[in-house]
């Protein structure tokens, strides 16, 4: 896009740059800290893979980008700078005006984001005309072009039905599309292919690689998968209770992690050259977000945990461009072994 | 996603001090949580205790006709009449303290309301249980009765049984009886159905007490908390139905006069600006239902957890 | 889908049938209409002439096959008191109760509705409160009694509006009913006079409906709100007043307008009420006038006719239902 000031070089200003987000809410049994000081930014046309269990507060952090918080939960603190400007402090018709068409949300189970009752011409159409001021048939014009664009045959049919007549995989790529119609600059995209069958989940990885690349949009891409992180994204950054644990290069992290979650997520998961091996597992559960043990939260489930844990870990920079919120690291480990 | 998730993490916690916290004890502080349902109740008391005491406090005994004064009638509230005390919400064309009427017609209106929903309760309840007790054949047959009967409005069946009884306090009552039982039936076979498959009834299964015993000491004080708030809420029911019954000519007989009646007798006065012979056992109706709908609903609140915010 | 429709038509028609065996028995098994209608001096011979003019003297169920057979030719039997056709005389009244009816309907969605959406969008604001606190005053005033209170205020004290009847219907409409007063359809909604007739009647009939418009509405807007796609509609940056009143609205208009409908046949049957407080010349205060003299005839044409009415309406709302919610009718059509 050119309507930001133009940026010297894309590396030195980022698409999206998260500094200390921290959204709470404020329910009856208590506040609950969903997203607590979390930083991290995005390049242009880069894909950021956002992982954790469900409940560490990561879909909350994509709603934070949007302004979609709703009560109880606020942002209480921190920046969200998009192509520089500071989202948290922007009017709902400012943000309204970048959300569908600057920024675009891609949400978890497309059998719930699309509207049942409405066509999806009208759903598609809509969102043109919010943003755009073109003549309805444009707008249809511009619709049947991007369900083309994700793989949906002829499209002109299809903008007819009703999302029911659809796949879950078929409504994934309208709710893709619909995303697209603006040609936005970052999507938050909500473990979208986590409800679906794998091979569809394939074609819809693949095909959204290829928009990021050759668009240049920018992504967060939501998800608990690592293996899809893997296969997608540029840098990783993992939640844990709302925090961020460890973010870094992905080839970096997932050879050889920092925080003990890290290496217990992915010794979670299978693989082929584990064959034969017992899982390794992570003990324990998810703390509540109400009470969380004092210190590192991970504390009560990790394996290299000790005295020096009792207090707060900050985030901090372990190597190049690894930084991870831990006292005691992984790397430690291995070189106390070599 | 995860909000949901965030607000189902945080029912279980909140958990209360007090040490000895009995299950009615913490349903007493929960229900006394609504100033507006704590407010019902204490209103709903005082004109229970009218109803109950009527003979004894009303200024006037509205059914004996030697304390009536025929030259009284119609008087406006405030009026001091023959007999020397003031009719404060006036009289009305018989000379009836309309004060009294009420107090009386209080008592005929709840004993009817409560009377037929008591009993509405036990036949529901026992054919609910029965019904998912038994399951099978008793049950689709009980439930397409309840179905059947649901689908037609309260007021059309009523009218159907009075058409086919006639008139009189007897016949209300069955009628309202008629009318509720099957909100109740369908209520208790939902919560026992989902009850009976818990451990405790099979626990009693296995040492062979005796089905009777099973259900109504075993299943039915487990289905008692939604019964409870059907119950409150069909007594007002109960108790407007019965009021636009003997409205219509077809409840209680004169002699007895009802607050509904009280209201259809000042009718015809209503068009020649005499208000009050209609207006004021209005009132009492109006609060009399108002108060045990309150208290209904903050009981649905506190009693149904699936509501609970 | 036709399929469905003549299992539908089967079911309403055994329905019908066992009502009628109720409705038969329970008006001709209790109570003697003899008693009523003829004069106590009458001698023996008298009575028995009257009681066989009247079928009175077959067994219930040759009566009931008599009543079954004329039922079916379109004869309910002649009103005792009115000596015509019972069928005929409630047809007579019925476009007064249906032109009630459908009046408070739309009452009650033009005030339930706007009401119902503000109180579930700002749940909090001191203007829902006192909606929703209006709306239990709704379910718990007597209607009969508001009725009243409405005639002591309107007619009486400010005399805005009149108390009581139905007012113009046919000499206003010339073209339609000149002929005559009892035949042809009038209807009171076509005249200003008739209208003002029909104001207080119809809002009072509505009353109930309003409050169950507004916490549905409410109930509707609250949870549909909640629903991922209107997040993902906020997500596309549509204006709230798009999400609220296409996304949002079409959604909650399916089950209100649903029960809605489904009221229809209860505000028919509560229109009795209605009816008798303003006098309104409907079937209403035709069946309790009936009641009050055993005019079994007429008892049992109304109860059969509100059968039907009822069975024709739960058909009528299911197709309906199927018409506004594309999931329903593709599941109806496979």
């Amino acid at each position: 896009m050119t309507v930001a000031s133009t940026p010297a070089s894309p590396a030195a200003a980022p698409t999206l740059e998260v500094r200390n987000l921290r959204t709470h809410f404020f329910t009856r049994a208590g506040v609950v800290k969903a997203v607590d000081d979390v930083s991290f930014s995005i390049g242009r046309g880069k894909v950021l893979g956002l992982v954790g269990e469900s409940g560490s507060g990561k879909t909350v952090t994509g709603f934070s980008v949007l302004g979609l918080v709703d009560p109880p939960g606020r942002i209480v603190g921190g920046e969200i700078l998009f192509q520089g400007r500071d989202l948290t402090k922007m009017s709902e018709a400012e943000m309204r005006d970048l959300r569908g068409n600057r920024v675009a949300m891609i949400f978890q189970d497309p059998m719930m984001t699309l509207n049942p009752v409405l066509r999806v011409d009208t759903q598609m159409i809509e969102t043109v005309l919010a943003h755009k001021k073109v003549s309805r048939e444009e707008a249809r014009q511009r619709a049947r072009d991007t369900l083309g664009m994700v793989g949906i045959p002829s499209p002109d049919e299809r903008l007819k039905s009703y999302p029911h007549q659809f796949s879950g995989g078929m409504r994934q790529r309208v709710a893709i599309a619909i995303a697209l119609l603006h040609e936005p600059d970052l999507i938050v995209a909500d473990e979208p292919t986590t409800a679906l069958d794998v091979t569809i989940q394939g074609q819809i990885l693949a095909e959204v690689q290829k928009l990021a690349t050759t668009t240049g949009t920018s992504l967060i891409w939501i998800t608990h998968d690592l293996s899809v992180v893997a296969g997608l994204a540029d840098e990783v950054a993992v939640m844990y209770a709302g925090r961020i644990v460890e973010k870094g290069a992905v080839s970096d992290v997932l050879d050889a992690p920092l925080h003990p979650y890290t290496f217990g997520l992915i010794g979670s998961v299978p693989s082929r050259n584990k064959r034969g091996e017992p899982l390794r597992q992570i003990p324990g559960m998810t703390p509540s977000l109400l009470n969380l043990p004092p210190g590192c939260a991970f504390r009560t489930r990790c394996p290299r945990a000790a005295e020096v844990c009792m207090a707060e870990p900050e985030i901090r920079e372990l190597a190049p461009g690894r930084e991870a919120r831990c006292f005691r690291p992984m790397n430690e480990a291995a070189e106390q072994a070599a | 996603m995860s909000q949901a998730a965030i607000g189902g993490a945080a029912t279980p916690a909140a958990p209360r001090k007090d040490k000895v916290e009995t299950p009615f004890r913490r349903f007493v502080s929960e229900f006394a949580e609504s100033k507006v349902a704590m407010f019902g109740l204490i209103v709903f008391s005082i004109i229970a205790l009218i109803a109950i005491l009527a003979p004894w406090i009303a200024p006037q005994n509205p059914y004996d006709l030697a304390q009536l004064d025929i030259m009284d009638g119609r008087m406006e509230p405030g009026t001091v009449g023959g007999a020397g005390f003031t009719y404060w919400l006036g009289t009305d064309d018989q000379g009836r303290d309309m004060l009294s009427g009420i107090m009386y017609g209080l008592r005929i209106s709840l004993t009817v309301g409560a009377g037929s929903a008591l009993i509405a309760c036990l036949v529901g309840a026992s054919l609910g249980l029965l019904a998912a007790y038994a399951g099978g054949r008793t049950d689709s047959a009980i439930m397409r009765l309840v179905d059947l009967q649901l689908s037609f409005p309260s007021i059309l069946v009523a009218l159907m049984i009075l058409a086919f009884l006639g008139k009189g306090v007897m016949n209300v009552v069955i009628a309202l009886v008629i009318v509720e039982w099957a909100y109740y039936a369908r209520t208790v076979r939902g919560t026992a159905l989902v009850e009976r498959r818990r451990e405790y009834i099979e626990a009693a299964q296995c040492l062979a007490l005796p089905t009777h015993r099973i259900m109504f000491r075993h299943l039915l004080p487990n289905c008692l908390p939604p019964l409870i708030v059907i119950a409150t809420m069909q007594v007002a029911r109960a108790i407007a139905l019965e009021a636009t019954l003997s409205f219509l000519g077809l409840g209680v007989p004169i002699t007895e006069p009802s607050l509904g009646l009280l209201i259809a007798n000042g009718y015809e006065y209503m068009l020649s600006g005499k208000y009050w012979i209609s207006f004021y056992p209005g009132i009492a109706l109006l609060i009399t239902i108002v108060s045990i709908n309150l208290v209904g609903d903050q009981l649905r609140d506190v009693l149904n957890p699936r509501l609970k915010k | 889908m036709t399929v469905y429709l003549v299992r539908r038509l089967i079911q309403a028609l055994f329905v019908v049938l066992a009502m009628s065996v109720i409705v038969f028995v329970g008006v001709y098994a209790i109570g003697d209409p003899v008693e009523i209608l003829i004069s106590p001096d009458a001698d023996q011979i008298e009575r028995e002439r009257a009681v066989r003019a009247l079928g009175l003297d077959l067994p219930l169920w040759q009566q009931y096959l008599v009543f079954l057979t004329n039922a079916v030719q379109g004869d309910l039997g002649r009103s005792f008191v009115f000596n015509e056709p019972a069928l005929k005389l409630i047809l007579q009244r019925m476009p007064a109760t249906l032109e009630l009816a459908f009046g408070a309907m739309f009452l009650s969605i033009i005030i339930g509705l706007p009401l119902g959406l503000y109180a579930g969008l700002r749940p909090n604001s001191p203007a829902s409160k006192t909606i929703m606190a209006g709306s239990i005053l709704g379910f718990s005033l007597p209607t009969f009694w508001v009725g009243l209170m409405l005639i002591m205020v309107f007619a009486v004290q400010l005399g805005w509006l009149p108390s009581t009847g139905r007012g113009e219907t046919c000499s206003v409409l010339g073209f339609v009913g000149l002929t005559s007063c009892s035949s042809g359809t009038q209807w009171s909604f076509l005249t200003l006079n008739g209208l003002s007739h029909m104001a207080m009647p119809a809002l009072n009939l509505a009353l109930f409906k309003i409050s169950l418009v507004i916490r549905l509405t409410r109930a509707g807007v609250r949870e549909t709100m909640l629903m991922d796609y209107v997040k993902f509609a906020r997500a596309k940056g549509l204006s709230p007043s798009r999400v609220t009143f296409v996304h949002v609205f079409k959604n909650i208009l399916i089950p209100v307008v649903t029960v809605v409908g489904l009221e229809l046949g209860s505000t028919i049957a509560f229109s009795v009420v209605t009816e008798s407080v303003f006098a309104w010349p409907g079937m209403g205060k035709l069946i309790i006038d009936s009641i009050n003299v055993l005019d079994r005839p007429v008892i049992v044409a109304y109860l059969m006719i509100i059968v039907l009415l009822f069975i024709t309406i739960n058909l009528v709302v299911d197709l309906t239902y199927s018409m506004l919610d594309p999931r329903v009718r593709l599941e109806s059509k496979a």
